[in-house]
């Protein structure tokens, strides 16, 4: 890519880039982390995951500011305007899967004061590691503008509903055997959905990322199983 | 991309495009779906003396419409814009070949007189240059040279319709007998477009109208382009991408001499497709 011929406008533009890259990193260690206090029953790491939620917050607003400021300030065009909004799309989803991540940080909370139910948990980080794996993918692809990659994410998006449909099935055994079950189940439901949730996220980035670097939309009709059952 | 390539071939409908794979199959020449052409210009080549300034121009330029060209100075749009209407004519080194048709006519034809083409093509240049005559003189002038009036109140009835649709008569109404060149800058530009108007003209081209004026007065020409384009072609050269495209449904980007790209405006400032257009509006050279 040749270099702008003002370079601060260039360099406003790297920045805006770096300082999304900088928010999907902490996004993506949040969703890691909590999974991994409802596998763990951590419950200090559920509480750290919900005080840095506000981290992502703020770093969503700054981005956004900066790119209303580069867009009236600098009026790009073509791939620096697509550009500039992807970062604030972006940047707005991953907020999202911050505030999904906080929300399984809290459910992880009330389930940790019940009995363990390992099968299940390990079935939630089963499916955890699918949708993180996603996301970081779908974040490489943003870092190293490689389109391929994104489209790749986007195509996977139905291993993670095909997991959820399981994982629903999995927990509804599970209420049905043992009604005492059923409030720490429930909160795994919610807990799957926030993940299918990520997950969706993910290959809305993937969309975006498509937009910023071909400038076409996928078009592509992906197709979607039509028995899920939630 | 080639000159002769499907780099200005986007299809000719306003506000749409091909998908990418007919638009590869498209041809200069095949671009004749949507609004009906106005301008047709095939293998335009110029040259002043030895030099070469224009390299096989192909573009389509529809009724009823504006389209600007864009490009850094030097590449050739404005010799372009003067070969429409055979300004390139009064430059005795300008070669001019290839054709250029208005409404199928070869405007080149040696049976056109070239004082009745430019009135049929009228053109507005970057700085305001009224006849030293007064404001309704400035008007009437072309309008009785050509013999468009019968007698004075026609004459009157052109002056006052050109000058309302220039969007300049409540300003100058109480004054027209005053000097042209005694209004601002603006008020000028748009006198001058209505001299252009009076004369009845079906394409009116502008080489960089805007560029002697201040924001205010640059946005009412814009706005007046906007209103006259329902019922003129209008072609105009500009620096300002931003006017590109504000005021433009198609834009076409020259580069040394050969026409890069053109197509729908809103395309070509959200996804051009040659990286020279990119890297132009993007203000990365030029």
């Amino acid at each position: 890519m040749t270099q702008h011929t003002v370079k601060a406008y260039g360099d406003e533009l790297n920045h805006l880039t770096a300082e999304v890259a900088r928010m999907g990193g902490l996004a993506e260690a949040q969703v890691v982390d909590s999974i991994s206090c409802i596998a763990r029953r951590d419950v200090n790491l559920a509480q750290s995951i919900i005080a840095h939620d506000d981290k992502l917050d703020q770093m969503q607003i700054d981005i956004e500011r900066k790119a209303i400021k580069l867009i009236a300030l600098r009026q790009p065009v073509a791939q620096d305007l697509r550009r500039t909004v992807a970062a604030m799309k972006i940047s707005s989803n991953l907020e999202r899967c911050g505030d999904l991540a906080k929300n399984i940080a809290k459910r992880a909370l009330v389930v940790s004061e019940a009995e363990p139910m390992t099968p299940l948990t390990r079935s939630i980080e089963r499916m955890g590691h699918l949708v993180t794996g996603r996301l970081k993918d779908v974040l490489d692809a943003y870092t190293s503008s490689n389109v391929t990659r994104a489209v790749g994410v986007w195509w996977r998006d139905e291993e993670v509903d095909e997991h959820y449909n399981s994982l629903f099935r999995e927990l509804l055994t599970y209420m049905m055997a043992d009604p005492r079950t059923i409030t720490s189940c429930a909160h795994l439901l919610f807990v799957a959905k926030n993940l299918e949730r990520i997950g969706d996220h993910a290959t809305n980035i993937a969309e975006i990322i498509h937009f910023e670097l071909t400038g076409e939309d996928m078009i592509t009709h992906r197709p979607k199983h039509s028995d899920i059952e939630a | 991309m080639t000159p002769n390539g499907s780099s200005f071939s986007r299809s000719v409908m306003p506000m749409n495009r091909d998908d990418s794979a007919s638009h590869e199959a498209a041809t200069a020449s095949a671009a004749t779906s949507g609004p009906s052409v106005k301008i047709r210009a095939r293998d335009i080549n110029v040259f002043y003396g030895e030099k070469q300034a224009l390299f096989d121009v192909a573009i389509d330029i529809p009724e009823k419409s504006v389209t600007s060209f864009i490009g850094p100075s030097g590449c050739g749009k404005s010799t372009f814009l003067r070969c429409m209407n055979r300004m390139n004519d009064t430059i005795p080194i300008c070669r001019v070949t290839g054709a250029i048709e208005m409404d199928g006519e070869d405007v080149n034809d040696r049976s056109i007189d070239p004082v009745v083409l430019r009135a049929r093509v009228g053109m507005v240049f970057q700085k305001p240059n009224p006849f030293p005559k007064s404001i309704y003189e400035n008007v009437a002038y072309g309008p009785r040279i050509h013999g468009l009036a019968t007698g004075k109140d026609e004459l009157d009835a052109i002056v006052e319709s050109s000058l309302r649709r220039a969007g300049l008569w409540d300003e100058v109404s109480d004054r027209l007998l005053q000097p042209g060149t005694g209004l601002s800058g603006g008020q000028q530009q748009r006198l001058v477009i209505a001299r252009a108007i009076a004369v009845g003209p079906e394409v009116i081209l502008m080489d960089e109208p805007c560029s002697a004026l201040d924001p205010i007065a640059t946005a009412k020409i814009e706005e007046l382009i906007d209103e006259l384009r329902e019922q003129f072609c209008i072609v105009i050269v500009t620096h300002s991408m931003a006017q590109a495209a504000r005021v433009s449904q198609r834009t076409a980007f020259f580069h040394m001499g050969r026409l890069v790209e053109s197509g729908a405006t809103d395309e070509i400032f959200t996804n051009p497709r040659d990286s020279r257009t990119q890297d132009y509006i993007t203000g990365r050279f030029g």
